[in-house]
């Protein structure tokens, strides 16, 4: 039986991680993720977790301690948001290339500068490379889904995987969930029992060894391999989590994609606001769809693919600037799966909602209008919601 | 647990993350390809002190029977330190290769 509860995002992934109860938290306060150690110190404090909960001087130490703990056969976890995301950044590779299977909520806020607290995905979107797996959520619902899958993928791939939210849109907006008993989440993922850690007895180990020229590349080749073949752990994961839900998907959700000309590839919150837009635009007849990613790494570029192939025109709408002057990094890596079909969709980026501005449903509804009326597709590194003399 | 991982293991066979699960292996890697200095050892002015021995921060001057061997070029790093220690000159660095 689900519990119907109302909670922020925060919470639900507070939540999650009391129902795990992973053996060490190591984290350091940061908007707007600070209510995520908040919240689990209060359970902590109340006696409802036996975790250890290490208050750490640094986001950098955060991560070493997690990396430690994980290295040493505990169950790790931390959360954090943008600059604190930044201080962890040496250590995020380490423990991918560890294969330690650590597990993140990140409360995606703006990078500085210029400083600012609110949210964008510049914050994960820079670590897209770090061997880490992300999952992108749209709610309080998605965040507390991922959270709980986050450790079978991570323990099933040993790859470490960052649950994504959005900053004070998801993480502090207060919306209905449905929460899962205790006793199944926890026999959901199962007891963690690693085959090697450092503290088996009779069993010495080390982790994170100096690797010279001759060994270097073939670790490196090892990893990029699990991440090659971590596919379908998360499918598989996800169907397992669906029969004890009813909910979530895979990869990606294909919302009113039957029959679509036109569609919109995005991520997180602004998911749901697309989603009134397609569903206004229907209503008038118009074959507009929406892919809202789930998984961003490792990118599920062969089915997106073959589900994009036969749309006209494509919008895909980035929440990070990656300054390559060829558009944002999800346009990227679209353009990149859709270069092997042989039908070629026309594909617009869209660079919106940096350091927390807002889009609305009549933006989404202009930019379906601007693909249906057969726009420029020569121009297609776009800004929206940007303000622009050459629009006044 | 027994390992056998050297410069001519593939990629699918290194452990993960490179994990080491034999204590004390280093014996079985060479350590040292990257030194730029090399000691060489005069052995008519050597008297066989054994001052040079445990300085050695890699443990590469091996000792039988009270007396130093040949260095472990395998694991030596060319610090110099022995050249520095020696009562009696009897090591010189030289450039590598």
């Amino acid at each position: 039986m689900s519990i119907k509860e109302r909670m922020s995002g925060n919470e639900a992934v507070a939540y999650a991680m009391k129902q795990v109860e992973p053996d060490v938290m190591a984290a350091f306060p940061i908007t707007p993720s600070t209510e995520i150690p908040q919240y689990f110190s209060k359970y902590l404090a109340d006696g409802q977790v036996d975790t250890e909960f290490i208050a750490v001087e640094s986001e950098h130490s955060a991560m070493s301690a997690c990396m430690g703990a994980a290295a040493s056969g505990a169950r790790a976890t931390t959360a954090t948001s943008s600059a604190g995301l930044a201080y962890m950044w040496e250590i995020l590779y380490v423990v991918s290339a560890s294969r330690l299977p650590v597990v993140m909520a990140v409360v995606n806020r703006a990078l500085s500068g210029p400083i600012n607290i609110n949210n964008d995905h510049s914050d994960t979107m820079g670590a897209r490379d770090s061997g880490w797996i992300q999952l992108y959520s749209e709610s309080n619902q998605e965040a507390y889904d991922n959270y709980i899958q986050a450790y079978s993928i991570a323990e099933a791939t040993r790859l470490p995987v960052m649950v994504c939210q959005d900053g004070f849109i998801t993480s502090h907006g207060v919306s209905n969930i449905e929460l899962l008993e205790d006793e199944v989440v926890k026999s959901f993922v199962g007891t963690y029992e690693p085959d090697n850690y450092m503290l088996k007895e009779n069993s010495p180990m080390m982790a994170g060894p100096f690797a010279t020229i001759p060994y270097y590349m073939e670790i490196k080749r090892a990893q990029a391999e699990a991440m090659n073949t971590s596919y379908n752990s998360i499918e598989n994961i996800a169907k397992e989590f669906a029969k004890i839900s009813g909910r979530g998907c895979s990869f990606f959700e294909e919302f009113m994609m039957e029959d679509a000309d036109c569609a919109i590839v995005i991520l997180s919150s602004s998911a749901g606001t697309a989603k009134e837009a397609v569903k206004s635009l229907r209503q008038e007849g118009k074959r507009v769809g929406l892919i809202k990613l789930r998984v961003f790494r490792p990118f599920p570029g062969k089915i997106i693919a073959d589900t994009l192939k036969n749309i006209k025109t494509i919008s895909v709408m980035d929440k990070a600037e990656s300054f390559s002057g060829m558009g944002g990094p999800l346009y990227s890596d679209i353009k990149n799966a859709l270069y092997e079909t042989d039908e070629k969709p026309s594909i617009i980026n869209y660079i919106y909602g940096l350091g927390g501005r807002d889009i609305k449903v009549e933006d989404f509804i202009s930019i379906f209008n601007d693909m249906l009326n057969g726009t420029d597709t020569k121009d297609t590194y776009r800004y929206i919601g940007v303000r622009d003399k050459r629009d006044e | 647990m027994k390992m056998s991982i050297n410069t001519k293991t593939p990629w699918q066979d290194i452990t993960i993350g490179g994990e080491i699960y034999e204590p004390a292996n280093s014996k079985n890697f060479s350590t040292g390809e990257w030194r730029r200095l090399k000691p060489i050892i005069d052995w008519d002015k050597c008297t066989q002190c054994l001052l040079c021995a445990p300085y050695c921060p890699d443990s590469s001057i091996p000792i039988k029977d009270k007396k130093r061997l040949e260095f472990d070029y395998d694991h030596c790093k060319g610090c110099g330190i022995c050249e520095n220690v020696c009562p009696v000159n009897a090591i010189k660095m030289v450039k590598e290769g």
